[in-house]
């Protein structure tokens, strides 16, 4: 045991592909007992089969896969699977079995030629459905159950096979919200409580930094990055790994925006402080391209003025905004068709908000506020007939 | 659940006992019921004092056994008839048991993969171009040819598993060798004279007639071997069901696993129509109705039962093959199909019935 921390998980220039052709070469990992590693990256990136590789069902092209420093190879099928558990995306209808039974087969590498239950397997059994919250469904057949229930069924089945390791594909695929915290919740207890080391796949990104302590980004035929979340997340590295455009990602919470309406701006928002978002997702809908300002640089609505608007009039947070930022809002009122007033409340650092709206009513300008998205429409239309006009 | 495996076993062990009381019963000469139970409870005290006993006792089990009219007709022709149906009926349903597990797929049974069309290949090669040979071996020879032609699909099959992942596709190729080696069998029988292909005809309808004791031992010898096989595969077989992925991470050999399914299933197969012709739909009906009544999919416990249950099947078909319009014997395959097929549909229909409202 050198060093401070014994690393439980480790791959060495690991290669790995279908029939020797190679899907993602030299991938070196290192992770310690109840850690969780995820692996990101864009479909058919080849996650499920680093993670096939790994479970030791899928053959390596080279390198090597060490768990508690011996190779996955070397210790026989049956020590490996009283060591490491899967949960994969298969979807499996196994027809006449109640989920007592799904969850027993975890006891397979413990039980013996008949595959009889000992007390303490039928112990483990019920301590597997505990810890996941599905003992009332011990009696129903398993096909009869809901994605989000079989998920739950098969982690238990996972957990009773009582690994020091769990992989798990996708684990939060085919479930609503409330079903993928759940089972994230309960893979990061298990991990925090019990020491169990969780390697697996997620689609979302924001959940996948939230519960990992480590991220690796899947992409091409090498390992894009690696790293804790918080390095992946100010990298730009999910931009590029997803082929998101700048600025529609945003890399805190994770949230993303559709493609922003391009063109000459006929709308100017005057919001901040949350208020703006909506209005912006409204015009976005309608394929409006808008400004929109005066936001300080911490505002809760910059993220999405920045990833959906044509120009953002922005000041810097903290500070009195300045008669040059107007100057620079009133020039793109200017040119806009309407003004909408997301209801931002105006106080004293933010004054020239309120100085805006006068000047837009001053000109003659339609001012809409508490606008609902049929109205947007409207103003749509009033745009492309003046444009006729012309 | 443990009450409904007692009572299947008991109910089955119920009718399997009247099935051969019926089955000794009747046909063209009457023979009591009372006498039966005697010539039968005689017959197996003088078999064990014979084995314990030496030759005195063999004596008298032979005069027993061929002394009169009546008791060669139950211990030469009735009595290894029905026997001979039981073990090869439950060898047919445990088969099917076997590759319904292996293509995850219910219509899979040794008839549907071809595995029965495979042996009428060989079978009717040797009978129209080596016919000298086949007259000397006789039935020896029929039966390592459908032996050799079940195998033969087996292979074929094993082979494209290899290269084919989708087991849908597997089924479907198993299916398409079947018609192939049909449409070879019918070339073949179109240039073969008629006198030779007299022994495929008959063959080929599937019977148990003409089963004596040879058979129903080297039947028995490879089928209750293959049984016990099977049953020590239930735990595998069990994982199995939860996909391929899952039941190798739980440490199952899968690649060992499979052929040991194939081989073992294709054995018991080839075992059944060498001896008694192409036999369809108990492979596929017999399990369905197992796991219906049971309403388990534990291996360990269908697995005796679905021999027991295809034993029950066959005799009770093959009663009525032979007496329903006597003195004409109808072919086996007929019998079963006949009941074997609408009790698929109304069971496949049912289940799906209920895996709806359950969702």
């Amino acid at each position: 045991m050198k060093g401070s921390v014994m690393c439980y998980f480790q791959t060495e220039r690991l290669t790995v592909g279908y029939r020797g052709n190679i899907v993602i070469r030299d991938i070196d990992i290192k992770i310690e007992k109840g850690k969780i590693l995820t692996l990101i990256g864009p479909n058919g990136a080849g996650k499920s089969t680093v993670l096939r590789t790994i479970a030791g069902q899928l053959n390596k092209i080279g390198g090597v896969v060490l768990l508690d420093r011996r190779d996955i190879q070397s210790l026989g099928a049956k020590r490996l699977a009283r060591e490491l558990a899967v949960v994969l995306t298969e979807r499996v209808h196994p027809e006449l079995i109640t989920c007592w039974e799904v969850v027993a087969m975890g006891r397979y590498p413990y039980t013996g030629i008949r595959g009889t239950l000992m007390e303490a397997d039928k112990r483990s059994v019920e301590r597997a459905l505990e810890r996941v919250g599905a003992r009332e469904l011990a009696d129903q057949e398993f096909t009869s159950l809901s994605d989000g229930q079989r998920q739950r069924i098969m982690l238990a089945r996972a957990l009773c096979q009582e690994p020091q390791i769990l992989v798990l594909d996708e684990p939060t695929a085919y479930l609503d919200i409330f079903y993928k915290l759940e089972v994230l919740e309960i893979l990061q207890r298990m991990a925090r409580e019990e020491g169990l080391t969780v390697v697996m796949s997620l689609h979302e990104i924001d959940l996948a930094s939230k519960i990992s302590d480590s991220l690796i980004c899947v992409k091409g035929d090498t390992i894009e990055a690696y790293g804790s979340p918080e390095e992946i997340m100010e990298s730009g590295v999910i931009e590029k790994l997803y082929g998101l455009r700048e600025g529609s990602y945003h890399r805190l919470y994770g949230s993303v925006e559709l493609a922003r309406p391009e063109g000459e701006i006929q709308v100017f928002v005057v919001a901040g402080g949350g208020c703006g978002t909506k209005y912006y997702r409204m015009l976005q809908k309608q394929g409006i391209p808008f400004a929109t300002g005066i936001l300080f640089d911490n505002d809760i609505d910059l993220p999405s003025a920045v990833a959906l608007s044509e120009y953002v009039v922005t000041a810097p947070a903290f500070e009195s905004m300045t008669e040059e930022q107007y100057e620079c809002a009133a020039r793109q009122i200017k040119k806009v068709r309407a003004v909408i007033d997301a209801g931002t409340p105006v106080g004293s650092r933010n004054q020239l908000n309120g100085r805006l709206l006068k000047l837009a009513e001053e000109m003659g300008l339609p001012v809409y506020r508490g606008m609902r998205n049929d109205k947007l429409v409207g103003i749509f239309m009033h745009g492309k007939e003046a444009e006729n006009r012309k | 659940m443990r009450k409904r495996v007692l009572a299947a076993w008991a109910v089955l062990l119920f009718l399997f006992l009247v099935g051969m009381v019926f089955n000794i019963n009747l046909g063209s000469v009457h023979i009591p019921i009372r006498e039966i139970f005697q010539m039968v409870g005689n017959g197996i005290r003088l078999r064990v004092a014979a084995i314990l006993g030496g030759d005195v006792y063999a004596k008298q089990l032979a005069f027993a056994v061929g002394g009169s009219m009546q008791a060669k007709i139950v211990f030469s022709i009735r009595l290894p008839r029905m026997m001979l149906a039981a073990v090869l009926g439950g060898a047919l349903a445990v088969s099917g048991f076997l590759l319904q597990t292996f293509f995850r797929n219910p219509i899979a049974g040794p008839f549907v993969l071809g595995i029965s069309s495979g042996a009428k290949l060989v079978v009717s090669i040797a009978l129209v171009f080596l016919p000298q040979c086949m007259k000397r071996f006789g039935s020896a020879a029929m039966i390592l040819s459908a032996f050799a032609g079940s195998l033969l699909i087996v292979f074929v099959v094993l082979f494209f598993s290899q290269k084919v992942r989708s087991m849908s596709m597997l089924l479907v190729i198993g299916i398409m060798m079947g018609y192939i080696c049909s449409a070879i069998t019918d070339f073949c029988i179109a240039f073969a004279k008629e006198n030779e292909i007299v022994n495929l005809t008959s063959w080929s309808m599937g019977s148990f007639s003409g089963a004596n004791w040879d058979h129903v031992a080297v039947a028995a010898w490879i089928c209750l071997p293959g049984l016990f096989a099977a049953w020590l595969l239930s735990k595998p077989i069990g994982a199995y069901a939860l996909g391929e992925g899952y039941a190798s991470s739980l440490g199952v050999n899968i690649k060992l696993f499979r052929a040991c399914l194939i081989i073992l299933s294709s054995l018991l197969s080839a075992c059944v129509t060498a001896f008694a012709g192409p036999i369809s739909f108990v492979g596929i009906a017999v399990p369905h109705i197992t796991r219906t009544m049971l309403k388990t999919a534990r291996p360990s416990v269908l697995i005796p039962i679905t021999y027991l249950c295809g034993a029950v099947f066959c005799i009770y078909c093959d009663l009525i093959a032979r007496t329903a319009f006597s003195p004409t014997e109808l072919a086996i395959g007929t019998v079963t199909a006949a009941f074997g097929a609408p009790v698929v549909i109304v069971m496949m229909v049912r289940r799906r019935a209920q895996g709806k409202n359950s969702e």
